[in-house]
């Protein structure tokens, strides 16, 4: 009988950061994120891939991280909330969050804030049926999202204080 | 019968107080953004210790059923599996919750896990703790369990019929509570009414907020010592504490909660003290940390559920002019499985007896049963939601039963802004308000003149237009003398909550508050309080993150829940400050040399003689000669701290028991809901095309922040008319225990919506403020007003249901017959 692997190697590079780490290989991309590399900003809110308190990019692509094992994320480069501000300078995205006040408790706001920045990554002058399209797989559960939306398009406009 | 406006004979009041000046009323950024924008906020999840262990629940598969035997062995043989707890040991080791109900409805036996019996699928009922997460999930599948099922009960009306299987032995005929109330003269009322309109039966459905981040503890035990250190995102650390501590057999103080940022709460984070017990004797036992974060599955099957109500055989005395004298019904309430906080749904809901509304004879006969379903608690708009959801439907079915249009049959039966302080036929009394404005305002926000014009353009796209209000109160700062309403025996009554102001040696302003923030902004809105007072920049004020019951900002009552942090955890923070401030004046009149303190003044973090302002001393001088330099200090200053507590208490009095008569809450903050819906005739299918909220909290500390309170109760209320319900099958599995069968609402399932809003200070509280944080309940009421606006050409159905997906729409348009003979006037 073949044993079935129990762990592999893996080496992403998680906001600039190179990691190396052995990992379980049915161990979610999530809590390798926050229980192996200490990254606690990424959240859980559901077990099925729905709320996506849990997004970060991956190689570009918008990720639940809920959903994907750690092992498919070898090789890859991660971007995470933790990665957004530069040098102590909030990014454009979490100015606007805080300026429209887009966030209450703030556990939804990083898989926002993930999404929101995808969507500006690829469409930099988004309508604002685009960004709600963009963030309809994110929930909030505080706001209703109406000052969300109306962050991320000033954001997009270059338009926060 | 009584008349139908009453002014208390004698008025509560406060003395007139000063409001603070300064930051009151300013969009004063958030204090706790910076933290949460970078994912550096601290969720209880987020909280890791050396050598932690992960606790998952086995839990119950049946709904009702008896334990035969319980075998752990092949779990705790797996490597990495440090342990296990069962309910035998849970029983040998504590005592049973403390029950609220008198017996026999108190008697029945509520432990950290089951014990014996299962009474709702989900129920814990073996926690077992690992090395990592999977590995407790792993284990948990070799604990093995035997049941005997036993009968369902999970029909509400039926549960206290003597035939039904009963729950809890203790309790007969599963009803754990049952009280009558009888306000003014309702024989006199049904006497004198034109007609009388009457309702079989109207139902509001179970749901529940569903805060994103779901509950969880990290728990440890420190044996030289015997005490707990809980950190928890549980938002109610006072009453937890309150429940545990004799559970546990120990002192109130050997449990030390502590809590920074919570993901949401609106209330289904009060009862989670049955799974703390649980991590408690785990961490124990253990002899180490232990984790407990809750799956999304078990927040659905087993964490707290708004209250489920039937509304039956309700009777409506009513004047031809459409001028309602009152209301009688039958009441019942399903509380599930366990009682935990309640029944206090059973006497909440009179907080606001006859909603907005001058009615003055009122009859209720209210039980509360229990059901094999996840036990309920706390819901944002707590019992009071159903009941003003139950007012409001009686008021769009007499519209439309005496042919009386919704906004004037409205504008006749509403309290009037001159007759506040208004007293109800309770003895309740609102503080302030104009509903009627309120309601003109709202009306403007969906252009309501437009509306028939809008109603035609929709029938030429073959679309039914309706528009409905929702008027709904949120009572705040409850008294929970209440309490005695349901069980004289308790000993609980009026409020309080803390905070404490200092000064520190290098001239640091620090305050801690006894509250258990989720998303309410308190540290942002506590410092605009106590910058105004002391005449600095919020910037300036440190106000400590989170909860700490080791902190002395810890009384009774402290947490968040029920609508009264803007009155008691900021009359707890003016309080303190005020006491700072003529700490920090007494110091610098000794120090300038003035006479008094009526000599100096603070101003931009100095304190300065007013004829001199060149004299002046920087509060760091202040701070560093009271903590570090005293001996300066004349005797007569040395009492002085700058370290400043206030319990903010207000001003309750014990109700009357017999008559269940008194004043239950301080503050009423109003809001009134316009929505317009265009239903799809062919389908039931309906889009909320526009919307309207308008809402009055009295001052508003922070503009912004009120309305983004408004926005997301609003998108609750939204989403729990439209979508959101906890429903079983006939076996007693909750059918939506995800979210892709619970659906929330989405960004693109937001309507248009419009908010307003309207200043009526409450006279009863230190910054004319009144809490707001649950008023979103309007929605509920306005979306099934406007269904049954659209529908009045389509056979004229009643919308009885608080829940309205789009078949229960489709079930309305093809039988409307069925829900027309739910109701019938008699005409005299």
């Amino acid at each position: 009988m073949i044993e079935p692997v129990r762990g592999l190697r893996i080496s992403v590079e998680v906001n600039g950061e190179s990691h190396e780490r052995d990992v379980e290989v049915r161990r979610l991309l999530v809590h390798f994120i926050r229980d192996d590399l200490s990254l606690t900003g990424t959240h859980v809110g559901c077990d099925t891939g729905n709320c996506g308190a849990c997004t970060v990019i991956v190689d570009g692509v918008a990720v639940k991280s809920c959903m994907m094992l750690a092992v498919q994320a070898d090789g890859s480069k991660i971007e995470t909330v933790e990665g957004l501000a530069r040098n102590g300078e909030l990014h454009p995205l979490q100015q606007a969050f805080s300026s429209f006040h887009a966030l209450q408790c703030g556990y939804c706001t990083p898989g926002m804030l993930m999404s929101a920045k995808h969507l500006l990554d690829n469409n930099p002058e988004p309508t604002d049926g685009e960004i709600t399209r963009a963030i309809q797989g994110n929930i909030c559960r505080c706001t209703g999202y109406v000052n969300i939306v109306e962050a991320i398009a000033a954001a997009a406009k270059g338009e926060v204080k | 019968m009584s008349e139908t406006t009453v002014t208390p004979d004698k008025p509560i009041t406060v003395d007139e107080q000063e409001v603070a000046p300064g930051f009151i009323g300013q969009n004063t950024p958030r204090k706790e953004d910076r933290r949460l924008v970078q994912g550096e906020g601290v969720f209880v999840d987020d909280v890791r210790r050396h050598g932690m262990a992960y606790v998952h629940f086995v839990r119950s598969p049946y709904a009702h059923a008896a334990i035969t035997r319980i075998d752990v062995s092949k779990a705790t043989e797996l490597d990495g599996v440090y342990g296990t707890l069962i309910g035998e040991e849970v029983a040998a080791e504590t005592d049973p919750f403390f029950q609220i109900a008198p017996p026999p409805g108190g008697d029945l036996k509520d432990y950290a896990l089951a014990v014996g019996r299962v009474r709702h699928v989900g129920e814990p009922v073996v926690a077992v703790a690992a090395a990592t997460r999977e590995l407790a999930r792993d284990a948990a599948e070799l604990v093995e369990v035997d049941y005997e099922p036993l009968e369902v009960v999970l029909d509400m009306e039926r549960a206290s019929d003597s035939a039904t299987t009963q729950l809890h032995d203790e309790v007969p005929n599963n009803t754990i509570w049952q009280g009558n109330f009888d306000y003014g003269d309702y024989d006199a009322a049904l006497a004198e009414a034109d007609k009388v309109v009457r309702i079989k039966r109207l139902h509001f459905h179970r749901f529940s907020s569903t805060p994103l981040e779901t509950s969880g503890a990290m728990v440890e035990y420190n044996r030289g010592t015997g005490q707990w250190t809980i950190h928890s995102n549980n938002q109610f650390p006072g009453f937890a504490i309150i429940m545990m501590a004799p559970a546990l057999k120990v002192g109130m103080d050997k449990l030390r909660f502590v809590s920074q940022d919570i993901g949401g709460g609106f209330g289904n984070k009060i009862c989670t003290h049955p799974q703390l017990v649980a991590m408690c004797l785990m961490a124990r036992k253990l002899k180490r940390a232990v984790n407990w974060t809750e799956w999304r599955t078990d927040q659905h099957t087993a964490n707290s559920h708004g209250n489920e109500r039937l509304f039956l055989d309700v009777e409506v005395p009513v004047r031809s002019d459409g001028t309602m004298l009152g209301f009688k019904a039958r009441m019942i309430d399903d509380c599930g499985a366990y009682t935990r906080y309640e029944p206090l749904g059973c006497i909440i809901w009179a907080q606001v007896t006859p909603g907005c509304y001058r009615w003055r004879n009122v009859r209720v006969d209210f039980s509360q049963v229990c059901t094999n379903k996840s036990p309920c608690g706390p819901n944002r708009g707590y019992s009071r939601m159903q009941h003003l959801w139950f007012t409001e439907r009686i008021i769009d079915i007499v519209a439309q039963q005496l042919e009386i249009d919704p906004v004037e049959i409205r504008k006749r039966n509403y309290i009037r802004a001159e007759e506040m302080p208004y007293e109800t036929p309770n003895g309740c009394v609102y503080d302030s308000g104009d509903y009627a404005r309120c309601l003109d305002e709202a009306l403007k926000l969906v252009d309501y003149p437009s509306i028939e014009q809008k109603r035609a353009d929709a029938k030429s796209r073959g679309k039914l237009l309706g528009v409905g209000i929702g008027s709904t109160l949120d009572s705040g700062t409850n008294n929970f003398g209440q309490s005695t309403l349901v069980n004289p025996e308790l000993q609980f009554s009026g409020n309080n909550e803390v905070a404490t102001v200092k000064l520190d040696i290098f001239g640091e302003i620090v305050v801690t508050l006894g509250t258990t923030p989720q998303g309410q902004s308190h540290e942002t809105t506590a410092a605009q309080v106590v910058a105004g007072i002391l005449k600095v920049s919020p910037d300036d004020v440190n106000v400590r993150a989170g909860h700490d019951s080791y902190w002395n900002s810890h009384a009774g009552f402290s947490g968040t829940y029920a609508s009264q942090f803007a009155v008691t955890g900021l009359g707890a923070v003016k309080g303190a400050t005020d006491m700072l401030a003529g700490q920090i004046l007494q110091i610098g009149a000794a120090v300038l040399g003035a006479e008094s303190t009526d000599e100096v003044e603070l101003d931009g973090g100095f304190v300065k003689r007013k004829d001199n302002p060149e004299a002046a001393l920087p509060f760091m001088a202040c701070g560093a000669i009271v903590n570090a330099n005293n001996a300066v200090l004349p005797l007569e200053l040395r009492e002085i701290t700058l370290n400043c507590r206030y319990v903010y208490v207000p001003p309750h009095q014990m109700p009357d028991k017999e008559r269940k008569f008194g004043n239950l809450t301080l503050t009423y903050a109003t809001q009134i809901h316009a929505c317009v819906v265009e239903v799809d005739p062919e389908t039931g299918v309906y889009e909320i095309v526009d919307y309207g909220a308008v809402d009055d909290c009295g001052v508003r500390i922070n503009p912004q922040i009120v309305e983004g309170q408004v926005q997301g109760a609003t998108a609750q209320a939204i989403g729990a008319a439209t979508h959101e319900i906890f429903t079983y099958d006939e076996d007693g599995n909750l059918l939506t225990p995800n979210f892709y069968d619970y659906h929330v609402p989405h960004a693109l399932d937001m309507p248009p919506l419009k908010t307003a809003y309207v200043e009526s200070p409450s006279p009863f509280t230190p910054l004319g403020a009144k809490g707001m944080g649950e008023g979103g309940g309007a929605g509920l009421s306005a979306v099934a007003s406007a269904l049954q606006d659209a529908l009045r050409g389509s056979g004229g159905p009643i919308v009885s249901d608080s829940s309205n997906p789009y078949n229960t729409v489709w079930d309305l348009l093809r039988k409307p017959e069925v829900s027309r003979e739910l109701v019938e006037v008699e005409e005299r």
